[in-house]
């Protein structure tokens, strides 16, 4: 308390002291119950808001079906159940992807965004050609970039070739931070 | 007569009274309607700030409606969307008119704050007011874009994509965003609901909270007086000189409203006959990623960042995206301080007119460009679009074959021939007359300038054809190209490998 406070009101000054130090004391308890009950508070809230960080979702092997399904030397769109689907998602869950059967077991499976800001890439099979419909970026038929504003080739999934399945490690959305 | 009516009169005065006492409604009247501005402040040109507010007003109440029949799942979203359309009594007109509250918020707080730049409404001692009017531009514009994504169709799909692949650029740490944006692995239910709890919760919790903030700076540092040419800003006297204007010219607000009130009658006209005659925007083709689209285009606020996506130099995203935003809120919330004193009459300032007619000439037409699109391909010209005869007649067979070449390579879908194509690369209808036979091998067989090199898909007479056809392409009695450089014709460059895509093309 300061000199000119207790100049103002003298009366109380003196009972004021004992108060004072009683105060004090509830006021540190008050501040250290608390901060501790903010933390308790705090760190849950901002666990769940970053939880899509915490609980991480990376991509997973799954079937995209018979390799019978790819013919050798061609282009086929094939639409697969996101692995992380839930319920609520609807038609979202299907994602696009574009295989390539090169011969054999030898496949490329491109993810159909574009590397530019993420469109769904066309196959035109005459010229060979990938091309986008925003802003018009191309890729040649092994994913490679062609022209257009797109900053790289295709995102390609990993892929094998089990018990005559294709199966690709994917399921989360490719992005330049995050390519497959 | 008289004798019933009092005891009636008295009890609603007694009661109004008890009100007041306990209310002190008079206090606060004569603190913000009665507050005084000055009397040339009751301008046409000082509406603007009002209508914005009744634009927010009515997404409010709308909102608030639509909300009541809207679910907030990817799975429901769109077919909700329909239900209001079509069943729901009156639903589409509540979404139509939350569409165009939208877009006609955007579009007069644009103004408002053109009008506050050019009326020097922002130096001393309004610099707050300014700051935070700039931050609710962009919640405004954060608003809308969640706002469309809640339509759930292809077009907000695609957009949160686009969205997603964006923050994905951002070095380093591009992929925890992507994540957190979405809130999940890909763009779904998770996406979507986070997207409804800024629409519905936080934005609008943020706009209000800045709305009370930007009225009461209003209140307490007074509504701008009308500047006239000549007359400085000086931070020593101007609160001085406000406060004698006030006390020689100073009138009630609700005095001055009048202007405000036929404005915001006009607005509201606006808004509701745009509801009814244009109507609801979509919903349009289902968000379903395994649907072919033709394109995906955002709502009229930010058609121009489209078209700055697409226009920008290859490689200059990062500048485009990042670098420049920055710099324009720095500029932006900084003008106050950099601008703080002075001459508030544009007639005095030409640099802010300069501004101002850059600014809305740069976003018209980025705007005008992002609606037409012209980088799209159409995907479906090359076996959609028709040929006019005069592309075709008189050919010989090997020009004929290549015609049948340029459509089934979809050359098409960025090559217009008589404007009918897509229009991402040159209309070829006079290509003839500008490059000769070598110069067209050239960029067949090598692309470049946004153009994919076309040597691995064509045989060298399918080349051939192709750029006889090409050669043929120019208007009756024009002689074909002739490139003065070239002294003599060089040899036939053959098909080969496709060379590197040169980016110096551009």
């Amino acid at each position: 308390m300061t000199p000119n406070e207790s100049e103002s009101h003298p009366s109380i000054s003196s009972e004021a002291k004992n108060h004072s130090t009683r105060r004090d004391f509830l006021l540190k308890v008050g501040v250290v119950i608390n901060t501790i009950a903010a933390f308790m508070i705090g760190i849950p809230i901002i666990g769940f808001i970053f939880s899509s960080l915490i609980k991480s979702t990376p991509p997973v092997w799954f079937s995209l079906g018979p390799i019978s399904k790819f013919p050798e030397g061609t282009m086929r769109r094939a639409v697969f159940e996101n692995p992380y689907r839930r319920e609520a998602d609807g038609q979202t869950s299907r994602v696009t992807c574009w295989v390539s059967r090169i011969q054999g077991d030898q496949f490329k499976v491109f993810a159909a965004n574009c590397t530019h800001l993420g469109c769904p890439v066309r196959w035109f099979a005459q010229s060979q050609l990938f091309l986008c419909p925003c802003h018009g970026g191309a890729f040649y038929a092994n994913g490679a970039y062609a022209a257009g504003p797109p900053p790289r080739g295709l995102y390609i999934y990993e892929n094998k070739v089990e018990n005559g399945e294709l199966k690709i490690k994917a399921g989360v959305l490719p992005t330049l931070g995050n390519p497959v | 007569m008289s004798a019933k009516e009092k005891p009636i009169t008295g009890t609603l005065v007694n009661i109004a009274m008890w009100m007041e006492r306990r209310l002190h409604i008079v206090k606060i009247w004569n603190a913000t309607a009665g507050h005084p501005i000055p009397k040339t402040s009751a301008s046409w040109f000082y509406t603007f700030g009002s209508m914005t507010l009744l634009c927010f007003s009515i997404q409010i109440i709308t909102g608030i409606l639509l909300s009541l029949a809207y679910v907030p799942s990817a799975a429901e979203a769109y077919r909700s969307l329909e239900f209001l359309n079509f069943h729901v009594e009156l639903g589409w007109l509540l979404r139509a008119m939350h569409y165009w509250g939208s877009n006609c918020m955007v579009i007069v707080m644009f103004l408002h704050m053109t009008q506050v730049f050019l009326w020097g409404a922002y130096k001393y001692p309004r610099e707050l007011t300014w700051i935070s009017g700039v931050v609710l531009l962009f919640l405004t514009l954060a608003i809308a874009f969640t706002g469309q994504v809640m339509r759930f169709d292809s077009d907000a799909f695609w957009g949160v994509g686009i969205g997603a692949a964006v923050l994905g650029r951002i070095p380093f740490i591009g992929g925890q965003l992507v994540s957190l944006l979405l809130g999940g692995a890909i763009i779904g239910s998770d996406t979507l609901s986070r997207f409804f709890a800024f629409h519905v919760f936080i934005l609008p919790g943020c706009i209000l909270a800045l709305v009370s903030l930007h009225l009461r700076l209003v209140l307490l540092k007074g509504i701008n007086d009308y500047p006239k040419p000549g007359i400085q800003v000086n931070r020593r006297t101007y609160d001085a000189t406000y406060e004698e204007i006030i006390r020689k010219e100073g009138i009630p607000f609700f005095h001055g409203i009048d202007k405000d009130l036929v404005a915001n009658g006009i607005l509201l006209v606006v808004i509701v006959s745009l509801a009814i005659f244009v109507g609801p925007n979509g919903p349009g083709i289902p968000a379903d990623p395994a649907v072919r689209i033709s394109d995906a285009r955002p709502d009229y606020p930010f058609l121009w960042i489209f078209a700055a996506a697409a226009l920008a130099p290859h490689g200059s995203e990062l500048l485009l995206f990042f670098v420049l935003p920055i710099i324009a809120t720095l500029l932006l919330i900084g003008l106050p301080f950099y601008s703080n004193q002075g001459e508030k009459h544009f007639a005095r300032r030409p640099i802010a007119i300069l501004v101002v007619l850059l600014t809305y000439l740069g976003i018209g037409m980025l705007s005008y460009a992002g609606l037409t699109g012209p980088w799209s391909p159409q995907m479906e010209a090359w076996s959609g679009a028709p040929t006019k005869r005069e592309f075709i007649q008189a050919r010989t067979p090997l020009e004929l074959q290549g015609a049948l070449l340029f459509q089934n390579k979809q050359c098409r879908n960025c090559h217009a021939l008589g404007g009918v194509g897509g229009r991402r690369g040159p209309d070829l209808s006079d290509i003839g007359t500008r490059m000769d036979e070598p110069l067209l091998v050239r960029q067949v067989i090598q692309g470049g300038g946004n153009m994919p090199a076309y040597g691995n898909n064509l045989s060298e007479q399918e080349v051939r054809a192709l750029v006889s056809y090409l050669v043929s392409l120019r208007p009756p009695h024009t002689i074909p190209a002739q490139i003065p450089s070239r002294p003599e014709k060089t040899e036939r460059v053959s098909t080969g490998e496709p060379a590197k895509q040169a980016q110096s093309g551009r």
